[in-house]
């Protein structure tokens, strides 16, 4: 079965400060000045939760579904 | 398995800290540490001073004790001693650690008490508007010193080396899988354990110094690190600006309160008129 990856962003905790957008291995955000990130590149995520990790503002969940265990 | 989550009170947050401050990284990666380990809530005890990263207690549902400023260790040193059983952990900025309580820092360390100290440096005091802590680099700009910093910084994890701590690393917020790592091992280690991690205030000390958002600031810090192991092949000079990563100590001591223990148990044979095998 293969795996499905979701990116979900709090617009309630995000702060804009653009660390997951300029620093995603696989450039799967993009960002404007002033707005939260958007998820536009999905397909090309390969699921590694930096963007996770780094958000100072615990505004990003990753949730992967289905595939093997990790 | 158990989710950082579950050891943050995430009712409270958005928290404090500044758009693209790296204390957050901190934070999430010591709840997932406790996650990780499957720690219970009970089981744990953390301190923290006065400071930007001092606030990490207000998001985490664990015990916590806020004390003043620089103090920390000391606290920490009473509990570690009247609980042996739990993890004490302290949480402190470079202002707290080295700056204001250095003095504390550098006995807790000689002492070796069985704690993990967790410090966040972000090279200035953010909180009060980004004056020059202990650890700024020299020439650069803060709000107390706008032509330049004159003095010459403290290299915190050479400063408890030298001191005597049994466990210290270094990690920088570009790297939080690391992060999680090191801190890891210093809960893991039995002794005094010392994680320095470095973090971007792009609120102070990125606006003077004019090293951009965020984002850049710690891109930076990336490209200025190196790996432990290969920093002890390079001379001083090849290291001059750089970010030493990864555990720079891992050495076995007998901490404080394992030999005051045999004290006070040999003394008590002794009072009871049983006979002590002096070794």
């Amino acid at each position: 079965m293969r795996e499905t990856i979701h990116i979900s962003i709090s617009e309630l905790r995000c702060k804009q400060c653009g660390i997951c957008s300029a620093l995603c291995p696989k450039q799967v955000f993009t960002q404007e000045v002033g707005k939260i990130p958007v998820v536009s590149h999905m397909d090309a995520c390969i699921a590694c939760r930096l963007c996770e990790m780094r958000c100072p503002d615990f505004a990003i969940d990753v949730v992967i579904t289905g595939g093997e265990e990790r | 398995m158990a989710d950082y989550k579950d050891y943050m009170l995430f009712d409270k947050l958005p928290h404090t800290w500044c758009a693209g401050c790296g204390d957050g990284i901190v934070l999430q990666s010591i709840a997932a540490v406790f996650a990780e380990m499957e720690l219970d809530k009970h089981d744990i005890c953390l301190v923290s001073g006065i400071g930007c990263f001092g606030r990490v207690d207000d998001y985490l549902d664990i015990n916590c004790m806020h004390v003043t400023h620089g103090r920390a260790l000391p606290a920490a040193t009473g509990i570690a001693l009247a609980n042996p059983a739990l993890h004490v952990i302290v949480t402190m900025g470079d202002g707290d650690s080295v700056t204001i309580g250095g003095n504390h820092l550098i006995h807790c360390a000689r002492r070796n008490i069985d704690l993990t100290a967790i410090i966040a440096n972000n090279y200035n005091y953010g909180q009060t508007g980004g004056q020059y802590s202990g650890t700024t680099p020299t020439d650069s700009i803060t709000s107390t010193s706008p032509y330049g910093h004159i003095e010459q910084e403290f290299d915190i994890c050479r400063l408890a080396e030298a001191a005597g701590a049994t466990y210290v690393a270094r990690a920088t917020a570009f790297n939080p899988v690391q992060m999680r790592k090191l801190i890891r091992g210093g809960i893991e280690h039995k002794g005094f354990s010392l994680i320095e991690c470095m973090v971007q205030c792009p609120t102070h000390y990125g606006r003077y110094n004019r090293q951009g958002e965020a984002a850049d600031m710690m891109k930076m810090m990336n490209a200025r690190s190196i790996p432990a192991e290969k920093a002890k092949t390079m001379s001083a000079e090849e290291l001059e600006g750089r970010i030493v990563t990864g555990v720079i100590v891992n050495k076995n001591r007998e901490d404080y309160y394992t030999k005051y223990k045999r004290i006070i148990d040999a003394q008590r044979i002794r009072e009871e008129g049983g006979s002590v095998n002096e070794n």
